[in-house]
């Protein structure tokens, strides 16, 4: 090939690559377009203080909903970070020789099984002793997919502390559970804060598991043994039913919904700036 | 006098110190290690509950459930081939539009853009892999469904209508819809891990095609894709696990009938969707038992797919780690 076809073909691959990138990142304007133009009319005071109104009426806002996803969230996160950061700490830590590599392996395994899947683990696991979908069978399952995340995350991090900083604890005659809980932990917190708020904003979102765990439920909640409302089925449920005031009301709950992932998700991204710049 | 492991002897005070010391270690130990084993007996019993409440459907029908296309609650008659040809196909059709696209947008971002477009853009697709997914389904609905119906689906059937794929009535919601919906969803993630991959590709490998006088793509081409090939093959699985469980998003666009039709117009059923839409619904045992093993048939093949993918991108990183030491 000539001097010139090369670059040509140069310039014609970059051009190429550059509209595969345009075109990974149209779909989230396109979303935020419509989520503005269709949902932003209905987000107002009564949407976030008021049930949902029957069929017909107008108005009524998804405060049951709002309030039921911040508590299966709260109530997975209390179960699964505690199992996870030491789960991670674990992993960087131990010198064990197999059982960390198949932790893991597993942890990596077990963040590619689909939700929907988790969902039925929970329901075996909570809702058929129970007999009865209930709060604590959806968190529950937003534990489990939360668990992965926060392990592989805090492994990460704790790794990234400096061994210097160890060693020095070390030779003072500290013993090592002291110095991973007073030196190693601290000196990544702000990294794990960061991985625990990537995962409470992967589970805000999740609807599948919460089908037939959660389950739903039009009022607000009545204990966490019991079914409870949360704002990914109200849109799922709103967006399959047949009433345009209901798509509104879906659109402004998709709205409100991604606001809340997103600034998790920006405020995740502002905590670490500038700190592992330079690892990743 | 005992002496430690550094050769150093103790003094008795000393050595009841150490012993003490250890205590608390030891104790610690044993938590982080049951923190571990916990995270191990979860996959055990996410495997074996499922199982377990399978087991009625996996008696009654055996192989057949696999091979029978019949879907019939009201006569307890119950076979998966419309749900696992639906979600194959989906997502076939998902990687066919994500795996350039994904790789492409990589490719830009970790090697052919200027330096300052990549963290923003890079953050961008973040953000679009945070999208939960039912807000995918919302615009699927109200935004693709209809404009497949109205412009794509008339359009393609007018041009390539000889082909059996773009043939019948267009609905919109569809094995099309979900393709693209599941492929935008895909997207960002291929990209991430592709990316990845290409970072920890050593930069003496593009310094040596570059000083031999290759251009930037070329250098791209030659050393750093053929490089990194086994990772990227590990990224495109990762996506397809990805797309293969994928539920919300493709439930609401799929058209949710359990058929086997050859055209992309036609309606379908995944194994995720079946799962989402009738697990409520399922009255008696053997039904439930029939939609947990559907649910056991994609953990199965999902597990596959994801170890085998993360094999692969472990493999160049363990490359890396490798050449750089």
């Amino acid at each position: 090939m000539t001097a010139r076809g090369r670059r040509v073909v140069n310039h014609v691959m970059g051009g190429l690559t550059a509209l595969a990138a345009g075109l990974a990142i149209l779909p989230l304007v396109l979303i935020f377009a419509f989520l503005l133009f269709q949902g932003a009319s209905a987000v107002n005071v009564e949407f976030f203080t008021h049930l949902p109104k029957p069929v017909g009426e107008e108005g009524g806002g998804m405060a049951n909903a709002i309030v039921g996803s911040l508590i299966l969230v709260g109530l997975a996160a209390g179960l699964g970070l505690p199992l996870g950061i030491l789960g991670g700490v674990y992993l960087a830590e131990s010198r064990d020789r197999r059982l960390p590599w198949i932790v893991r392996f597993l942890a990596d395994v077990l963040s590619g099984v689909p939700s929907i899947v988790i969902g039925i683990f929970a329901y075996a696991l909570v809702v058929l002793p129970m007999r009865r979908f209930s709060a604590l069978a959806g968190a529950v399952a937003l534990a489990v997919i939360m668990l992965p995340i926060v392990v592989r995350t805090s492994e990460e991090l704790v790794r990234l502390v400096p061994s210097s900083l160890r060693e020095a604890a070390l030779a003072l005659g500290i013993p090592e559970w002291k110095v991973v809980l007073r030196v190693v932990l601290p000196t990544a917190r702000a990294g794990i804060i960061t991985g625990v708020m990537v995962a409470i904003a992967r589970v805000a979102g999740e609807t599948a598991p919460l089908l037939f765990t959660a389950f739903g439920n039009r009022f607000w909640h009545q204990g966490l043994d019991q079914p409870i409302a949360a704002l990914p089925l109200q849109i799922f449920a709103y967006a399959i039913a047949p009433y345009d005031d209901w798509h509104r009301q879906a659109w402004a709950g998709a709205l409100v919904l991604i606001g809340m992932v997103f600034v998790v998700s920006l405020a995740a991204r502002v905590a670490t700036r500038g700190r592992f710049s330079g690892v990743r | 006098m005992e002496s430690t492991a550094h050769g150093l002897s103790l003094t008795p005070l000393a050595r009841t110190r150490a012993a003490r010391v250890n205590v608390g270690d030891r104790i610690f130990r044993v938590v982080l290690r049951l923190a571990a084993g916990a995270l191990l007996l979860l996959v055990v019993a996410l495997a074996a509950e499922m199982l377990r409440t399978a087991v009625p459907a996996i008696q009654r029908f055996g192989w057949r459930f696999l091979v029978t296309s019949v879907w019939d609650p009201v006569a307890e008659q119950f076979g998966a081939l419309p749900f696992v040809y639906g979600t194959l196909v989906s997502s076939f059709l998902a990687m066919l539009i994500a795996v350039p696209l994904g790789i492409g947008a990589a490719v830009y971002l970790a090697e052919l853009a200027p330096p300052w477009l990549r963290p923003p853009v890079a953050f961008l697709v973040e953000l679009v892999a945070a999208v939960p997914s039912v807000v995918y389904g919302l615009w699927g609905i109200f935004v693709l469904a209809p404009l497949l119906r109205t412009w794509v689906q008339p359009a393609l059937g007018s041009t390539l209508g000889f082909l059996p794929l773009f043939q019948g009535p267009p609905y919109g919601v569809g094995m099309l819809a979900a393709g693209i919906i599941l492929a935008i969803m895909v997207v960002p993630f291929i990209t991430a891990v592709s990316r990845e991959v290409l970072l920890a590709v050593p930069n003496s490998q593009r310094e040596a095609a570059l000083a031999l006088g290759a251009t930037r793509w070329e250098t791209t081409r030659l050393a750093v894709l053929s490089y990194g090939r086994s990772g990227l093959i590990g990224a495109g699985l990762l996506g397809l696990g990805r797309a293969l469980g994928e539920t919300m998003a493709v439930t609401m666009v799929i058209g949710n009938r359990p058929e086997i039709a050859l055209s992309l117009f036609a309606p379908g059923y995944t194994m995720a969707s079946v799962i989402a839409n009738e697990f409520t619904e399922a009255t008696s045992d053997l039904y439930l038992a029939a939609l947990i093993e559907v649910g056991l048939l994609l953990f199965v093949v999902t597990i596959a797919v994801n170890g085998l993918a993360r094999l692969l991108v472990w493999s160049i990183g363990g490359a890396v780690k490798v050449a750089r030491e």
